[in-house]
């Protein structure tokens, strides 16, 4: 079985571009299964059902959401290779931008939107750096002159990355991208797995669900960190 | 890592490309279709048939350079050669630029500062003065209300432009700073472009234009167009003389009827004789009394 990872912001295109990429592979007689993770709640397994992809939903709630991903996907490799499936597509939205899901191995992409603006690639972090592909979505919209920047500015952040333009609503490009996943490697097991960017270094109080604020709370004060805030009357930068 | 059999790619292609062949492949119906076309720089290639007929894969099998992977089993060759695998993966911006009616400028950015931010991230400067600074901001607003009856100016915010305005920056940017060498276009309105004009300016480019249309004005405006029909290229026409007389005469009555949208938007009532309006001033009366 082919693992795939797509990462990237909330409403980027993935399941859309995910969908239309399965398509595409199952009318060469593929078997595609997901995975959608998410944060706090999530319908887009239903259009996944709809299409006969079958599915399984993970809500990480007030678990950090990486930390959910890497103790869950194990299983969810499992379940797909109980299932014979020929791809399994994990799909995370609304991790934090500081951590990726792409594993070492794992076919991984990342898919960004046009619309969020030519900043946005500088934001991103390891789910862009990180990526093989780099999956540009929601093109049509905007100008080819932004889309020329957008897509200039994302490879700056990954100069190792592929580029693809997908029409989440068209599938135009899909069958490009499904054709970059005929050769992704096969994955038996995630067990001794390494992800390709390591989480944040952080244990404390807050994790475990403090909510009250000031020093007396934060334990582990080692790893707070703190804002610089310029001494009154300092001119503010 | 997994993908080191891509190679990377690295820069703009420079020299770009001076001709794209396309080869047949098959229809919805697995017929198959017989033909080569082969387009050159600064030529104009119409694409029509009725919706859902296949014009957008048509277009998408050059964006993609297919090599017989696609849905259609069409065959992309640059200059002659096929494609390298690096050509197909990098970005797309690089072979195909591409305008259509549903696009926008989302930046919130002045005219000029939107130009001389594309023109970074092309890395132009070594071009000369007409790529960069207030020279290129100049061409290029040039160009633009070359298109446009309503002039623009380089201090107006992008988001500002009507859409007219927009239309003839979008085109006069694509023109003269997108790296692409083939441009498509879907639907190019007549409302506030002169549309005769804009494909001169990308064809003075030396861009290779494609125009996928169901407007008889424009799609004569190619030397050819081809007319596709249940996902397959059905015929190949190329635009004869008395087409070409013809989209003349269209081109006219069709300005009249814009002329007739400006006075409805005025307030004006169009309850004069528009018999005679229509045929004021119109070649084909000219050629009838001739």
């Amino acid at each position: 079985m082919r693992l795939v990872t797509f990462a990237g912001p909330p409403s980027a295109g993935k399941t859309s571009a995910a969908i239309k990429t399965a398509e595409a592979l199952m009318k060469e007689g593929l078997t595609v299964g997901a995975v959608k993770f998410d944060c706090i709640s999530t319908t887009d397994d239903e259009l996944y059902q709809k299409r006969g992809i079958p599915v399984l939903t993970g809500i990480s709630g007030n678990f950090c959401p990486d930390h959910y991903f890497i103790t869950n996907i194990e299983d969810c490799v499992a379940w797909g290779l109980s299932r014979n499936l020929d791809y399994l597509f994990s799909e995370s939205a609304g991790l934090c931008n500081r951590c990726s899901p792409h594993i070492k191995g794992v076919r991984s992409l990342c898919v960004i939107d046009c619309l969020s603006g030519v900043n946005t690639p500088k934001k991103i972090g390891p789910m862009l750096l990180f990526a093989d592909m780099v999956v540009i979505t929601k093109a049509d919209v905007v100008s080819q002159a932004e889309r020329e920047v957008f897509a200039f500015r994302a490879r700056e952040a990954n100069r190792n990355a592929r580029f693809l333009f997908v029409n989440g609503l068209t599938g135009e490009g899909a069958s490009e991208l499904a054709r970059f996943l005929r050769d992704a490697p096969e994955v038996a097991t995630l067990n001794h797995g390494q992800i390709r960017f390591p989480l944040p270094s952080a244990l404390c109080s807050y994790c475990l669900g403090e909510t009250r604020i000031g020093p007396d709370y934060a334990t582990n004060s080692m790893i707070a960190r703190k804002i610089e805030i310029p001494p009154v009357g300092e001119a503010h930068v | 890592m997994s993908n080191t059999n891509y190679a990377v790619p690295d820069g703009e292609a420079k020299g770009g490309v001076h001709s794209i062949t396309i080869i047949g492949g098959h229809d919805k119906d697995g017929l198959p279709e017989d033909f080569t076309l082969t387009l050159e720089a600064g030529g104009i290639l119409c694409v029509v048939g009725p919706t859902g007929a296949g014009k957008s894969r048509f277009l998408e099998d050059i964006g993609c350079l297919a090599q017989g992977d696609t849905p259609t089993g069409r065959r992309l060759l640059l200059d002659g050669r096929e494609p390298s695998q690096e050509q197909r993966y990098s970005l797309d911006g690089r072979l195909v630029a591409q305008l259509s009616q549903n696009m926008n400028f989302i930046m919130d950015l002045t005219v000029e500062e939107f130009i001389l931010m594309h023109a970074e991230s092309r890395n132009l400067a070594s071009l000369g003065e007409d790529f960069s600074g207030p020279r290129l901001v100049e061409r290029i607003v040039t160009a633009a209300n070359r298109l446009t009856g309503e002039a623009l100016s380089a201090g107006t915010a992008v988001t500002q432009l009507s859409g007219g305005q927009s239309r003839s920056l979008m085109i006069a940017d694509t023109a003269l700073l997108s790296p692409s060498p083939v441009v498509l276009i879907d639907e190019l309105e007549n409302a506030g472009v002169d549309r005769r004009g804009a494909l001169e300016l990308l064809v003075g480019e030396d861009k290779i234009v494609l125009v996928s249309t169901h407007d008889p004005v424009l799609a004569l405006l190619g030397q050819r167009r081809i007319c596709i029909h249940r996902g397959g290229v059905r015929r190949i026409i190329e635009t004869s003389p008395a087409e070409r007389r013809n989209a003349v005469l269209m081109g006219e009555l069709s300005g009249k009827f814009l002329a007739l949208r400006d006075l409805l938007r005025e307030g004006a009532v169009l309850d004069f004789d528009m018999e005679t309006f229509f045929l004021e001033g119109i070649s084909v009366k000219e050629r009838s009394l001739s």
